[in-house]
This record gives C-alpha cells, sequence and structure tokens, in this order.
C-alpha cells in the first residue's frame, strides 16, 4: 500500500515538492533523495546529535522528524547555512582551533554552537558545555569544541561593544 | 618552551629555521568538514548500488537448524538472498593466529557464520535489496530455527572449561603466555613490603561516529574490485581481499576517503565487510554496508575485558623489587584477524610495570574464548590496564609504607640517563624523560598546592582526590609487532612528493588519515623541507591505487613512520629540484637554496628563479636544457624503523576529582597530561590527540560497559543505555610537553595518538581511590559507577 | 535502522482524530512532538499502521493561566515551558524540572502530554504532576474527563488513557504563598534519563514542613507519591533531626526496582539522600525570604 503524502519543504531557503513515505525520517530525504549528504546518521534514536539540524530556527534530531511533517516548513542543513555565510565565524573558530577531527559529528555541532551563539551572547563556559551536551563527538574530547565557541562568543560580545561606544 | 630537536631540514649554510615543524598550523582538510561537504562512505552514490542487511543471530550460542530465506527473496526491491554456505563458495575463511604468539589457536571464520552462531549479534545470512529499507522490511520474512547451545559467559568458567564453545580446539583457550626473570623469587623473598590487588575491567568498545562503513565495487569485465572503505589500512585489506576473494593483488583498489572515527575499530577484518566484498563479486554490481548503531554495538570489536591480580614488592624505604602479575581476559568466541585478539594480553604482560627501574618480574596470561562479540586492538591496546594495574599497586605500595604517591615515583622512576634500556619484560627503550615529565606534571597541576586544598576540603566534608599515572606507550612499530609473525601487514610506509608545473608540491603517503591530522602534518614537513609555503602544498592519502605501499593508521605510527618518509622524498625532490633549477641557471646547485616557493643564492637570499617557473620549464621546454639532463620532479621514498622493535615514549597524568561520597558521584575538576613524543610537528593537533584520548580513557574509568547477561545478551547495546563522555561531565584537560627526539630518524618524531587513552583510566582510578582514602574504601573494578563506590563506603 | 512501514494523518480536529483511532484501534499511534515515539519506530520496536499527528488541533498548545488555575495545553513543547514566565513565576517546581528533559534538540519538539502519556517511570514531568496533584483533561468521543495525576500512573508505560482518548491539557495549582518546591535528579550525565529524582513541595511557614509531597521519579514502574514520609514530615521543624525521621520513613515505603546499573538498595540510598536535600533546601529558601 502506497502511503506516499506530496509534500513541500523549503531547504535551504528553495522550494522543494515531492511524495514523500511518512517513515522517511528527514535525515534520510536529505541525504538520499536530494544529496544534501552533510547532515549525518550516528544512531537513528535521537541521542548523539549527528543530525541536527534546523528547522524553522529551531535545532532538532532529523532523525526524529518525519520528513512529511516538515511539510510547510524551513529545513537548513550545513550546506545551506556555509553557502550563506551564517556560520562562517563558528567555522573559523572551529577550523583555527580544531574543534573537529574526523568532522562526523561537526555539521550537527556546529548547528548547536550556533544555536548557543544566537541565543545565549553572555553564556559561560559551564554554559557552553551544558549547552553541547546532547551532541556526542568521539575525537576531541569537548574542550576545543568549547574554547572555539567561547573565541566567537566573546569577539560577538567585543563587536557589541565597540558597536554601542561608536 | 619546548626543547628543540636539531632536524638538518634546511640545506647546509642556510638560516631558516625549521619551518612548519613545530606550528600549529589548522588542517587545510578539515575546511570541507567544516561545510558538510566531506565525502563518507554513506554519502557516495553509485549506478546499481545495492544495499546488503545481515541476519543476525539473536542466541549468543546456537545451532541453525533451519533457514528458510525463499519469502524474504522475493519481497520488494530484493535483488538476493544468501547464507553463509553461498557466501563461502566466493569468500575463504580466515584463522586469526600469528607466529610469533606462540601457541595461539583459534577456529577458522567465514565471513558469513556457517550452521552456528557463537555470539548474539553474528551474522548467519544476507538480504540485498535496492534499498536498504526493503531490505530491512525482508529480513521480518527471513524464517529460522535455532537449537540453543550453552552460553560460557563468565571468564573465570571459560578458564575452567567444563564447557567447550569448539570442542576441537580442547579448551577455551585462545592464548597463554608466562615469563618470569632469573632473579625474581630471590627478589621476592627479600621484599619487605608486598602489596596484592585484584582489579577487573568492564569490556567497552570504541563507538565511532561514523559506523563501519564499507561500498565494494567488482568490475567483472576486469575481475577487478575497487572497495570504498571506512578503513585505517588499506594495503592490509587490499591484501585480504585478493587472498579471501582470489582476485590478483594489483586488481583490488582499496580508497580511503573521509573516515568518521576509526581507533582502531577500524583496522580490523569484520565477517560483514568482506560477506559484503563477496556480494559484490557474485552480484556483479556494487553494494553497501553501512553497520547501523545497533550493530556496531553488537558487532564492532570489544576490547578491554579484563581480571587481573598484580602485586608488587618492594623495600621498607620503598625502592620496588619486583612486579608480580595474573592476567585473565576475555575475547569473543574467535581471534580477530589478521591481527589476533592475543595482543592486547600480550601487551599488558609486557608492559606492566614500564615506567620503573625494578629488575624482577614475573606475569603469567590467559586468553579465553566467550560467547560475547569479539575483542581486538582498540586504541592503546593493553596499555589501559597495564598503566591502571601497575599504577594503582604503586600507590598502595606507598600508602602501606606512607610515602606520598609522587615520591615514591620519583624514587623508582627510570633515571634519565639510564638509556638504552631493556626492561624485565624485555621490551628496549631507546630514550625517556621520566624524570622530566614527572617533575614537569608536578610543577604544571602545583601538586603541593593540591595536597595541602585537599587537607583542607576534607575538614571541611569534601573530599577531593589526586591521581597520578605514569606510563610508557608503543609507537613506530617495526615488524616486529605483526610481520614477524606471518602477518601481511607493513610495518615500512612511502611516500611521494612532486612538483607540479605551477609550482605547487603533491605529497602522497601510505599512511591514513581520519581526522588525527597525518594529512596536515605531512604538508608541514613537505612544505619545510622542500622550501615551499604551506599553501603550495596539497596532500593526498588513503588509495592503494596511487600511493606508495605502506601501513596505514595503527599503533601511533603515523608521524614517526610516514612522516620520516614524506622528510626524505621531500629531501630528494628539493635536491632534484636543485639540479634542475643548476641547470636552467647554469649555476653550482650548492650555491642554490629554495626559500619560500623560490629558487634563491644561498648565500645573499636573492631570488633567482620561481618555482613556477622552474616547472614551466621543466614540464614545457626541457628543450632549452642541457642534452643529457632530464628532470626528475617526482620522487618517493620509504622509511621503517628498524633499530628498535617499537620506539617506546613517555609520559605521566593527573586526574583531579571530587567525589561526593553520599552519591557516589565523581566530578572531575581537572585533568594534565605531560607528553614527550619526540619532535612535535604541530603541537595543536598533538595537544587534540591528547584530549581525545584522555576522554576516552575517562570514559573507560567511569562510564563504558558492554554489558551482557548470563545468556549472552547484550544489555545496553544504544546509545542511551551505553554511557559514552559527553560535554556536560568532562573537564578541560591541560597539556604539557618535553621533547626528546628519536635517533631511528631524521624527524625525530614518536607516536602521540595513544597516550591519552592509555593513562586516563589509571588517574582517575587512583585518584577516585585517593578521595575515598580516608574512609579505607576502594574501588578496584572499572568503570567506577555511582553504585560500585558506594557499595566500597559500605553505603550499600 | 529503518521503520517500518505506515500511513500519516494530520487532523484539524479532535472529532478526525477520534474517527481515527476509532478506525485503527491498536494499529494507531498518537504523533505529537514524536521524540520516543520515532525512536521506537526506527528501533522497530513497534509498528503500527498509522500515525495520527495531533499537532494540528487547535487549542492544545498555550500555556494560560485563570484564576490560580494554571493550565498547559497537550502540545505546550519542553522548549516553551522552558520560557514560560507564568510557569517560572506560578509552577517554580515544573520549572526546575523542564532543564533535565534531554537536550535542546529534543526539548524543542517534544511535548508536555507527550511525556506525560507516555509515562516513562525515570521521566520527570509525570513525577511532578503527581507532586503538585495536578489533572489531566482528557478528550474522549463522547466528551472530556479529568483524572488526578495521582491516579493516572498506573505502571510503567501505562496510564488512565483509554483507547480512543487523547489528553488534552495538565491543570495546576498556582504555588500558594508559604510553600517552597525543590526538584533534584541524579543522572551520570546530563540530560540522562533519571537513576533516581524527587520532586517535592511543601508549606515552609514558621520553620515546619507541612503539607508536603514527595514525588519520586525511577522508584517504581509509575511516580512514587511518599505519602508516609509525607506524614512523618507533617509539622516537624527545620533540622537534622527531621531529615533523619524522613529518611528512615522512606526506607520503609519506597521500594526501588534496580536498573542496567543500580541495584534496588543502592536507589533506595540515592533516594534517601536526595530527599535529605531537598528537605534542606525547602528550608534554606524558606529562610532566605
Amino acid at each position: 500500500m502506497n502511503h506516499d503524502i506530496e509534500t513541500t519543504i523549503t531547504v535551504n531557503g528553495k522550494p522543494v515538492t515531492r511524495r514523500i513515505a511518512p517513515r522517511t525520517h528527514l535525515i534520510d530525504f536529505l541525504r538520499d533523495e536530494l544529496g544534501l549528504t552533510g547532515s549525518h546518521i550516528g544512531c537513528e534514536h535521537g541521542v548523539c546529535g549527528a543530525c541536527t539540524i534546523r528547522l524553522d530556527d529551531k535545532i532538532v534530531r532529523g532523525c526524529l522528524t518525519l520528513a512529511v511533517q516538515a511539510n510547510g516548513r524551513r529545513v537548513d542543513t550545513i550546506e545551506g547555512l556555509s553557502d550563506s555565510g551564517e556560520l562562517a565565524a563558528i567555522q573559523k573558530a572551529f577550523h583555527e582551533r580544531n574543534a573537529l577531527q574526523c568532522g562526523f559529528c561537526t555539521p550537527g555541532m556546529l548547528m548547536a554552537a550556533q544555536d548557543l551563539l544566537l541565543h545565549k551572547p553572555d553564556a559561560t563556559r559551564e554554559e557552553i558545555r551544558e549547552h553541547i551536551s546532547g551532541n556526542y563527538c568521539r575525537c576531541t574530547g569537548y574542550q576545543a569544541i568549547v574554547d572555539a565557541i567561547e573565541i566567537v562568543l566573546t569577539q560577538n560580545r567585543a563587536g557589541r561593544k565597540s558597536q554601542v561606544t561608536a | 618552551m619546548n626543547a628543540r630537536a636539531e632536524l638538518p631540514l634546511h640545506a647546509p649554510g642556510t638560516t631558516t629555521d625549521r619551518g612548519y615543524i613545530g606550528k600549529s598550523e589548522p588542517r587545510a582538510n578539515a575546511k570541507r568538514l567544516l561545510q558538510g561537504r566531506g565525502t563518507y562512505v554513506d554519502d557516495m552514490r553509485f549506478p546499481r548500488l545495492a544495499h546488503a542487511v545481515f541476519f543476525r543471530s539473536p542466541h549468543a550460542h546456537a545451532k541453525l537448524t533451519r533457514l528458510d530465506l525463499s519469502k524474504a527473496a522475493t519481497q520488494p526491491g530484493v535483488i538476493a538472498a544468501f547464507d553463509g554456505r553461498a557466501v563461502a563458495e566466493h569468500c575463504t575463511p580466515w584463522v586469526a593466529v600469528l607466529g610469533h604468539l606462540k601457541g595461539i589457536k583459534s577456529p577458522p571464520q567465514h565471513a558469513i557464520a556457517i550452521g552456528r552462531a557463537c555470539w548474539q549479534g553474528e551474522a548467519v545470512a544476507v538480504i540485498v535489496a535496492e534499498t536498504r529499507v526493503q531490505a530491512e522490511d525482508a529480513l521480518a520474512l527471513i524464517e529460522a530455527d535455532w537449537e540453543e547451545l550453552p552460553v560460557v559467559t563468565d571468564m573465570e568458567a571459560a578458564l575452567a572449561g567444563k564447557v567447550l564453545i569448539h570442542p576441537e580446539l580442547g579448551d577455551n583457550i585462545c592464548f597463554s603466555r608466562e615469563l618470569v626473570t632469573a632473579g625474581f623469587n630471590e627478589a621476592w623473598s627479600k621484599a619487605d613490603v608486598v602489596v596484592e590487588q585484584t582489579y577487573e575491567f568492564g569490556r567497552h568498545t570504541g563507538v565511532t561516529m561514523e559506523g563501519r562503513s564499507i561500498l565494494a565495487d567488482y568490475n567483472v569485465a576486469e575481475h577487478s574490485l575497487t572497495v570504498y572503505h571506512s578503513t585505517q589500512a588499506p594495503h592490509m585489506m587490499q591484501d585480504i581481499f585478493s587472498r579471501h576473494l582470489n582476485i590478483p593483488e594489483s586488481n583490488v583498489r582499496v580508497i580511503c576517503k573521509d573516515v568518521g572515527g576509526s581507533f582502531g575499530i577500524k583496522v580490523h577484518v569484520y565477517p560483514d565487510e568482506m560477506a559484503t566484498a563477496a556480494l559484490s563479486v557474485m552480484l556483479r554490481r556494487p553494494v553497501k554496508f553501512v553497520a547501523d548503531r545497533l550493530e556496531s554495538f553488537l558487532t564492532d570489536i570489544h576490547a578491554r575485558e579484563h581480571k587481573a591480580t598484580v602485586r608488587l614488592a618492594c623495600t621498607k624505604e620503598g625502592e620496588i623489587l619486583a612486579f608480580d602479575l595474573e592476567d585473565l581476559t576475555a575475547i569473543g568466541p574467535y581471534s580477530v584477524y589478521p591481527r589476533t585478539s592475543g595482543i592486547e594480553g600480550n601487551q599488558v604482560v609486557n608492559l606492566t610495570g614500564g615506567p620503573y627501574r625494578h629488575k624482577q618480574y614475573r606475569a603469567k596470561l590467559n586468553v579465553v574464548f566467550t560467547n560475547k562479540n569479539v575483542t581486538c586492538q582498540y586504541r592503546a591496546v593493553g596499555h589501559p590496564i597495564a598503566v591502571a594495574l601497575t599504577e594503582a599497586i604503586v600507590d598502595l605500595a606507598a600508602q602501606k609504607i606512607g610515602m606520598d604517591p609522587a615520591e615514591f615515583r620519583r624514587r623508582n622512576i627510570i633515571p634519565d640517563d639510564a638509556y638504552p634500556y631493556t626492561a624485565p619484560s624485555g621490551i628496549k627503550f631507546e630514550k625517556l624523560s621520566h624524570q622530566q615529565t614527572l617533575e614537569k606534571l608536578l610543577t604544571l597541576m602545583d601538586y603541593d598546592t593540591l595536597r595541602a586544598e585537599q587537607v583542607d576540603l576534607r575538614r571541611q566534608g569534601i573530599h577531593r582526590g589526586i591521581g597520578l599515572a605514569a606510563m610508557i606507550e608503543v609507537t613506530n612499530p617495526s615488524p616486529a609487532f605483526y610481520g614477524v609473525g606471518g602477518a601481511r601487514i607493513s610495518a615500512q610506509d612511502g611516500a611521494t612528493l612532486r612538483l607540479d608545473p605551477a609550482g605547487m608540491v603533491y605529497v602522497t603517503c601510505s599512511v591514513t588519515e581520519q581526522g588525527q591530522g597525518t594529512e596536515g602534518i605531512f604538508g608541514q614537513i613537505a612544505a619545510s623541507v622542500v622550501g615551499v609555503s604551506m599553501d603550495k602544498v596539497r596532500v593526498a592519502t588513503g588509495d592503494t591505487g596511487t600511493m606508495p605501499y605502506g601501513g596505514g593508521t595503527w599503533a601511533s605510527r603515523g608521524a614517526g613512520i610516514g612522516g620520516e618518509a614524506v622528510l626524505q622524498a621531500g629531501k630528494a625532490l628539493r635536491s632534484n629540484i636543485l639540479d634542475v633549477a643548476a641547470a636552467i641557471l647554469n649555476e653550482d646547485k650548492a650555491k642554490l637554496d629554495i626559500v619560500n616557493n623560490e629558487v634563491t643564492d644561498k648565500l645573499s637570499g636573492a631570488s633567482k628563479l620561481t618555482l613556477a617557473e622552474l616547472g614551466r620549464v621543466a614540464y614545457f621546454r626541457p628543450d632549452t636544457l642541457p642534452m643529457k639532463f632530464q628532470s626528475e620532479l617526482t620522487v618517493t621514498r620509504h622509511y621503517t624503523p628498524r633499530e628498535y622493535g617499537f620506539v617506546f615514549t613517555n609520559g605521566i597524568q593527573a586526574s583531579l576529582v571530587e567525589v561526593d561520597t553520599e552519591t557516589g558521584f565523581v566530578k572531575l575538576l581537572k585533568h594534565w597530561c605531560v607528553e614527550d613524543c619526540g619532535t612535535v610537528i604541530n603541537p595543536m593537533l598533538v595537544d587534540e590527540q591528547i584530549r581525545g584520548g584522555v576522554v576516552q580513557g575517562i570514559g573507560a574509568a567511569l562510564f563504558e560497559h558492554c554489558l551482557y547477561d548470563e545468556h549472552g545478551q547484550l544489555l545496553n547495546g544504544n546509545m542511551a543505555d551505553y554511557l559514552v563522555p559527553m560535554s556536560g561531565e568532562m573537564p578541560d584537560i591541560i597539556v604539557g610537553h618535553v621533547e626528546t627526539p628519536t635517533k631511528t630518524s631524521e624527524l625525530g618524531a614518536k607516536g602521540a595518538g595513544e597516550a591519552g587513552t592509555a593513562g586516563a583510566p589509571g588517574a582517575v582510578m587512583n585518584a577516585i581511590n585517593d578521595a575515598l582514602a580516608p574512609f579505607k574504601a576502594y574501588v578496584s573494578n572499572q568503570p567506577a559507577t555511582p553504585e560500585r563506590i558506594l557499595r566500597a563506603l559500605g553505603k550499600v | 535502522m529503518k521503520a517500518p512501514a505506515f500511513a500519516y494523518a494530520r487532523p484539524a480536529s479532535l472529532g478526525e482524530v477520534f474517527t481515527l483511532l476509532a478506525q485503527h484501534g491498536d494499529g494507531a499511534r498518537l504523533l505529537a512532538g514524536g521524540q520516543s515515539l520515532l525512536a521506537t519506530l526506527n528501533l522497530r520496536l513497534s509498528a503500527p499502521d498509522i500515525l495520527i499527528d495531533i499537532t494540528g488541533l487547535p487549542g492544545m498548545a498555550g500555556i494560560t493561566i485563570e484564576k490560580d488555575t494554571l493550565r498547559i495545553g497537550a502540545l505546550a513543547t519542553h522548549r516553551e515551558l522552558e520560557h514560560s514566565h507564568a510557569i517560572s513565576h506560578h509552577l517554580p517546581l515544573l520549572a526546575q524540572a523542564v532543564p533535565h528533559v534531554a537536550h535542546i534538540a529534543i526539548r524543542n519538539v517534544g511535548t508536555f502530554g507527550g511525556s506525560i502519556a507516555m509515562a516513562d517511570p525515570a521521566a520527570e514531568y509525570p513525577a511532578v504532576c503527581v507532586a503538585l496533584d495536578a489533572q489531566f483533561v482528557i478528550a474522549g468521543a463522547k466528551g472530556e474527563r479529568r483524572v488526578a495525576a495521582r491516579e493516572f500512573f498506573k505502571g510503567m508505560y501505562e496510564t488512565a488513557l483509554r483507547p480512543g482518548e487523547v489528553l488534552v491539557a495538565g491543570e495546576f495549582r498556582i504555588r500558594p504563598e508559604g510553600y517552597r518546591s525543590a526538584f533534584i535528579e541524579l543522572a551520570r550525565r546530563h540530560g540522562d534519563y533519571a537513576i533516581v529524582g524527587l520532586a517535592a513541595q511543601a508549606n515552609c511557614s514558621d520553620g515546619k514542613y507541612s503539607d508536603v509531597s514527595l514525588a519520586f521519579l525511577g522508584a517504581g514502574g509509575e511516580p512514587v507519591l511518599a505519602r508516609a514520609t509525607a506524614a512523618a514530615l507533617e509539622g516537624k521543624a527545620f533540622g537534622a533531626d527531621t531529615i533523619a525521621l524522613a529518611q528512615a520513613a522512606l526506607a520503609k515505603e519506597l521500594d526501588p526496582p534496580a536498573d542496567l546499573y543500580s541495584s534496588s538498595a543502592t536507589k533506595l540510598h540515592l533516594a534517601r539522600v536526595i530527599t535529605g536535600r531537598a528537605l534542606a533546601t525547602l528550608a534554606t529558601l524558606a529562610a532566605a525570604t
């Protein structure tokens, strides 16, 4: 029995319409149907965070989101947020601080990092650790990631200060 | 400021420094990963790509009395369904034994088990379908009848051997080893103090972010096989695919693009991966298998399940006279191919007591089969056990004679001027720096202040603990590790450097990259030696078709062995470039140098010719060069370590914890590691390897445990129940260095990738026990769960 | 692991939901945030015929206050609870519990109603609701009914919801003057399911505990309301003796099942420890104002 449902999702700013089987989760849809392989599958039960993407401005687990649930909504992936330049500062900080090694957790980690940068501009180091506590990384041991995020937070605060004083 | 090695990297007479050696250059190959533009195996698209899904035994030990694939085979999208016999016609079995592990034995293992499953999760059939989803749907229609067999899960029961897993072997012992030094009994009888303790270590596993992945593409017209494989050792796999699938070696090409974490998990032969390659041959189309997370927990190699009794004899002044070790370790029902599952225990025997200058040692090892998942080499192989045992019993000895643990170590570590040195287990050290690393650590952590604070806080009911763990680490292995045992595992590596027409240098090397920064450091070495800037270097690894032959990544060998090959090739390329320059400029080569992408006058530094111009002439206008002159702007050099079986490194770690004695929870306040890995090519990359390794070791000390019940069922094989370290609980880790370059190579680099994992479990366990000392409570089990700590405290 | 095939519907009214539920019976599952359901489907632990997505239903989101009742719509996400001024002000016990729920990406999508209906023994909200004696509003084809939280949770993953019913909201009495609350959860990693946890609230006026509610999570198949311990605390002054009394009483009424890592004895011990800490916290909070 074909349960496919016509679904329209705005992916990285462009509307995409497909007939999708309800059981297909958003990551499989992005990867297999749209070739957006930057979002990764690490566990498919919502724990590791490798699949973290942005759905209508909120970070979510792509593996725990049915593609059909994204109908009429906006999805932003690592490819889109890289192309738009939104992640440029945090990507540069990650690069310079070597806050990634194998890179598999990185797209999801960047989503969590950017979420913090947007919503907790005064986060302490402990708050940084808490914010990324749902993203598993096996390679780095997390410290470099925390450092990189802290660097951008500091840059952003300095930027705001100079805006105020200017 | 670290001691710098003396590297003759530049041509004599020049004034350049060591170029990029010692600089924390960010990795060029990380940029694509940051943008989601990496290429992992599961990212690749192929025409007619089929997907393999395995039917796995739900039982730990059972005969497969009936298997009916007929209904599954006709499901939508299913291309084929095979059992073990069908695959065995195309893929021969293997036996994981090596000649230098005397007496090691293991039964043959097939790509897909035939007639019997020996651990829960062992594959007994496979479905190949157009999509993974269709294959999984079809799995539900496989019919199988099982006759359960007795299950052996307890290691002591396995050793006792009342129930045999493989009756034809006569017992459940894969490998045994005993050693005793000549003066052991005498030394023991002279001891004033003897301490003894039994320790248990829970088996755990690597949990790489990217699951095991393989895509095999057999071309029947050419009888050739191309395998895209998330592996650490593509040449080793090339050899194995060739021999077991009966395809000529040079017709097999193994390609590693981006690999999402490995840590040793991906350096072994997995039956389901061999089956996938066989399926491609059988079906004559590309076939992919990606282990999902549940499969990973069931079938990725586990490691480090040990029960060991260690004893230490010393004088009342605190001089260690001897160590005595009895180690029992449980592996799965097969030794894993080709490196064997005897190596981990063998390392424990080799390395226990390592940093200390006692002369006497006795050790006994038994490695036994059980009906749990297979085990094999996982980051730091055996070191975490050896270091934890050594450092814990050292702390107990110090406590018994009333000496501070740092002072006890100070009195017993091998002095820095004692080298070369042969340890009682037979391992040979070229040159270590235990005294320097110990003192540097104590300064870095401000040991005395921490001890004073500990006393103050104890009065307030706050219980902090400080744990030290000195370590030695095996790196830069020669053929002594595997080759001498008959394994076709290369201990040498090659690097090819090529000057391209536009003046860039293209580097390929047989060592591989999984995120540690292999390609980054090779770029730094190449740029420094040739005389070009980093942006003019490109590095590629991981393709048996286009790279020199070599060993890949394991046992911390990339920097030391691959790096040396790059260095030598770089020197040779530099020389050849200067030959061309001399021919173009009609000058004496000895008067020329290469600095910052230009051929210069060695004395004045004046630029004479850009490399881009040199490239243009060499490649496109050789007619302008002397008649007999031929440019050789592609150079390959190989390197294998010769003088020592292994180039050991040394280091020492410290953990500062706070134990909540009411709940048994441990808070990790801070962690330190001072490491001597010889010449440090990129300090940032080395430090990050150490940090990542420390956190993996913390996982073993506090969190990670593959829990099996008495029926051999894995109880916690998912990410919610198996606890990996997450950011919220991890400490900041401070890293320091001492540099004692090895003289076995010009580069002087030793390995660094595993040191963090080697020492962290011992340091954390010692810290916990230090915190619990006022309560006379002691934890001798890893992971040190809240329950175990509460039990030790007598609260439960 | 890929989920088995199922159909999907996103009805616009409760009426449509009831029709679909009646039509499919056991083969239907309600989908709200899906953060638990979709994981079980990916793991092939269940194979429903149809998922009925209720996130489009009107009137089931939102957090509102009327007189002294705070109403949380079943579709309110954990994130909305976390950022709700009304909850942090009037239901601080719940506000304290929310940050313990999994991680941010899960909290952005998972719902209050989903957590209640799932009834995981180690989940936070069921224990909070039991502690606060909340009421659940349940809608069925025949109309609405209310069930007290203290009667709603029947066992592990088992509730008073009948086939064909949908949880619509939770209703709470806003915290009265003089009351203090404390939420303590012990988990080895941030965001994990608790080993054991406690939702505690009491009237802390005049240096004494009264009208004490202690509801434990991870101590049984469903939240355990420690009534005898609460009774033992009634009217007792703050202090170490009272804490010891409470811990002793607790040992008689709690019998937590073991889990993968902790024996029953360990869990009981931990429950006693956090009881002591919660009572101390309540006393400190009372003294602070």
